[in-house]
C-alpha cells in the first residue's frame, strides 16, 4: 500500500486566524482584541452546535428547513423553565452545583427538541421531500406556529436567564477580561465539534452519513434505509439545535419567542458558506461570523449586520459552493 | 419460474415523468452465467437496471428475483438480497477512501478490521491497485482505478448477482483485459453477472448469453456463441459485424 495522500484542504483552515490577525491592528489593543476574540469564538461555536445538524440535513436529504429556529427557541425556553425550578443550585456559589443545573438544562431541552424534531419531520417535512419551494413556506409556517406556542406555553414576553453564580464574573489575564461563560461555551463546541468528528469519521453510521451526504442513492444501492438514517441526524440535529439555544439564552441572558428567528439568518449564513452538507466547514463558518460580529460591533457598530452578509459575499466570490464544497453535489 | 432461473423480468414498463422509457421488457437472467445486455444508446438499458434496482418502479409487469417478487420492492430491500449494482457513473464516494467505500459494501462489517480478509485478498489479487491506493481518497483515483474500485467494492461481499452498467466505458485496452479477467474470475467462483456493455469485443469475450435491446423492447435473447457466429443477425441486430 503507498502511503495515504492528504486530501485535506488547509487553506480555508487559515480563515479563521487571518481574520482574526487582520483585526488586530484595527483595533489596537492587543487585550481589547484578546477579549473580542474569545467573545467571537464562543459565540462562533455556540451558533456551529445550533448550525451543524442543520447542514447535514440539507446535505443528505436536501431538506431546506426553515424552521429549524423552532427547536432552538424550544430549547431555550426548557431552559428558563429547568433553571427556574432549580434555584438552589444556580444560586450557588459552588460551580459542580452550577454545571449540574445547566448540564440538566441542557439535557431536557435536547430531549424536547429531539422530540419535537421526530414529529416535525414526520408531519411537516415528509410530505415535501424534494419540492424545495413548499419546503421553505411549510418550514417556515412551522416555525409561525412553534413560536406561537411557546407563546402560549411560556408568555408572549422576554424572559431572563441568568447564568448561574459560579459561572458569572471574568478571568483577567493581563488587562484582558475573558468572561468565564465565554470560555464554557468554546469548551462545550469544541467537545460537540470532536464528538461529531469522531461520530463521522470513525463509526459506521458516520460513514454512511458522508457518504448519503454525497450519493444517497448509492448509498440505498448499498443495502441502507437512507430514510431511516436521515430521521436520526434531523432528531440529532434538532437536539443540537435545542443545546445551542440553551447556550445562546445564557449568552445573551434573556430568551424572547423569536430567538430561534433571529438566530436562523446567522446559521443560515454559516451553512451556506461552511459548504451545504459540510460539518467542517460550518465550524469555521460559525467562527469567522462570531468573530467578524463582534469586531464590527467593536469597531463599526454600524455594519455588524451588514459585515456577515458582506463577509459570505466574499467567500462565495472565492469559492461559490462554500470553503468546504461536498463532492458529487 | 425454471429454476436455473435467477432474475426474470416480465412485460415491464417503466416510465420516467411523462416519458414512457420501457415497453414491455422480457429478459431472464440464468443463475452462474455472464448475460450481456447490448443495444444502442437510449435503447433503454441503464433504465431496465434501474428498474430491477427498484431506482425507478415498474409501472407494469413484474421483476422476480431468486422466487421473490421484487417489483415494488425498494431499493435497499432488493440489495439486501445479495444484489450489488455499480451504476454507469460507479457511484464512487469521492471524499471517502478506498477503504472507507470498500467498508460501506461489506455490510456485515462495523469496522475495516471486520471485514473477510480472504475475500479482500481475492479482491487485490483481481484489481492490485484496490490495495495500492488502500488508503487514497477515491477521488483522486484514475478512470480506470475508479471502475476497477466499483466493481471490487461490488463484490467485497459474496453476491449472488453482480449488475454492473458498462464496465469498459472510457478505459485504456489494457484495463479493459484486466476488467475482462475479473469478470471471468468471479464468474468462475459462481455469482452470476449481468453487463450492460457497448464495446462488442468486450462482450464476445465474456458473455455466456446475450439480450439485445431497441426502443425499451428486448427484441433477441440467446446464446453469445450463436450471434458471434452469426454476421447477418449481427448486422441486423447492432448495425455492425464481430
Amino acid at each position: 500500500m503507498v502511503n495515504m495522500k492528504s486530501s485535506l484542504d488547509i487553506k480555508p483552515l487559515l480563515l479563521v486566524p487571518v481574520l482574526a490577525l487582520l483585526a488586530l491592528p484595527l483595533i489596537g489593543s492587543v487585550d481589547t482584541w484578546l477579549t473580542l476574540s474569545v467573545a467571537g469564538l464562543a459565540m462562533g461555536m455556540i451558533i456551529f452546535i445550533m448550525a451543524s445538524g442543520l447542514t447535514l440535513v440539507f446535505g443528505l436529504m436536501d431538506v431546506l428547513n426553515f424552521g429549524h429556529g423552532v427547536f432552538i427557541a424550544l430549547g431555550a425556553f426548557v431552559a428558563t423553565s429547568v433553571m427556574s425550578g432549580m434555584t438552589d443550585w444556580t444560586q450557588s456559589q459552588e460551580l459542580w452545583r452550577n454545571v449540574v443545573a445547566v448540564g440538566t438544562a441542557m439535557a431536557l431541552a435536547m430531549v424536547a427538541a429531539s422530540i419535537i424534531g421526530l414529529a416535525f419531520e414526520r408531519f411537516i417535512v415528509r410530505p415535501v421531500y424534494g419540492q424545495h419551494l413548499k419546503q421553505i413556506l411549510i418550514t417556515m409556517g412551522g416555525m409561525i406556529i412553534g413560536e406561537e406556542i411557546i407563546k402560549v406555553i411560556w408568555g408572549p414576553l422576554q424572559i431572563a436567564l441568568p447564568l448561574p453564580e459560579a459561572m458569572r464574573g471574568s478571568l483577567l489575564w493581563g488587562d484582558a477580561s475573558l468572561e468565564k461563560y465565554r470560555l464554557m461555551a468554546v469548551v462545550v463546541g469544541l467537545l460537540v465539534f470532536a464528538l461529531q468528528a469522531w461520530t463521522l469519521s470513525r463509526t459506521k453510521v458516520g460513514l454512511l452519513i458522508r457518504a448519503g451526504v454525497q450519493d444517497r442513492e448509492m448509498v440505498e444501492s448499498l443495502g441502507y434505509k437512507i430514510r431511516r438514517l436521515f430521521v436520526g441526524v434531523f432528531v440529532v440535529g434538532s437536539g443540537l439545535a435545542g443545546l445551542g439555544g440553551v447556550m445562546w439564552g445564557l449568552y445573551q441572558q434573556n430568551v424572547v419567542p423569536q430567538i430561534g428567528a433571529q438566530v436562523n439568518v446567522l446559521i443560515f449564513i454559516v451553512i451556506i458558506m461552511g459548504g451545504l452538507g459540510s460539518t467542517g466547514g460550518a465550524l469555521i463558518g460559525a467562527l469567522m461570523v462570531g468573530l467578524m460580529a463582534n469586531y464590527t460591533g467593536f469597531l463599526f457598530p454600524k455594519l455588524a449586520l451588514f459585515s456577515n452578509i458582506a463577509l459570505m459575499a466574499a467567500i462565495l466570490l472565492w469559492r461559490p459552493q462554500g470553503v468546504y464544497p461536498v463532492a458529487n453535489r | 419460474m425454471p429454476s436455473n432461473v435467477l432474475l426474470d423480468l416480465k412485460e415491464v414498463h417503466t416510465h420516467i415523468g411523462a416519458y414512457h422509457i420501457l415497453h414491455g421488457v422480457n429478459l431472464q437472467i440464468p443463475r452462474g452465467e455472464l448475460t450481456l445486455l447490448l443495444g444502442r444508446n437510449g435503447a433503454g438499458k441503464t433504465t431496465t437496471l434501474r428498474t430491477i434496482m427498484g431506482l425507478w418502479q415498474a409501472s407494469q409487469g413484474s421483476v422476480h428475483f431468486n422466487g421473490h417478487d421484487i417489483t415494488h420492492m425498494a431499493t435497499p430491500d432488493i440489495a439486501s438480497l445479495n444484489i450489488a449494482y455499480v451504476p454507469e457513473n460507479m457511484g464512487i464516494f469521492s471524499d471517502l477512501t478506498v477503504e472507507e467505500n470498500m467498508l460501506l459494501a461489506a455490510r456485515k462489517a462495523s469496522h475495516a478490521q471486520q471485514m473477510d480478509t480472504e475475500r479482500l485478498a481475492w479482491i487485490y489479487a483481481m484489481f492490485p491497485a484496490v490495495e495500492k491506493f488502500w488508503h487514497h481518497p477515491a477521488g483522486k483515483l484514475s478512470g480506470g482505478q475508479k471502475q476497477m474500485m466499483a466493481v471490487a467494492r461490488a463484490m467485497v461481499e459474496p453476491r449472488d448477482l453482480l449488475i454492473v452498467d458498462e464496465p469498459s466505458k472510457g478505459l485504456a485496452p489494457a484495463i479493459v483485459q484486466n476488467m475482462i479477467e475479473a469478470f471471468q474470475t468471479m464468474k468462475a467462483s459462481g455469482v452470476s453477472i449481468l453487463l450492460v456493455e457497448q464495446n462488442i469485443h468486450f462482450a464476445q469475450q465474456l458473455g455466456d448469453s446475450v439480450a439485445v435491446m431497441d426502443n425499451g423492447r428486448v427484441i433477441h435473447a440467446g446464446s453469445m456463441a450463436a450471434l458471434s457466429a452469426d454476421p447477418a443477425l449481427q448486422q441486423s441486430l447492432l448495425g455492425l459485424a464481430l
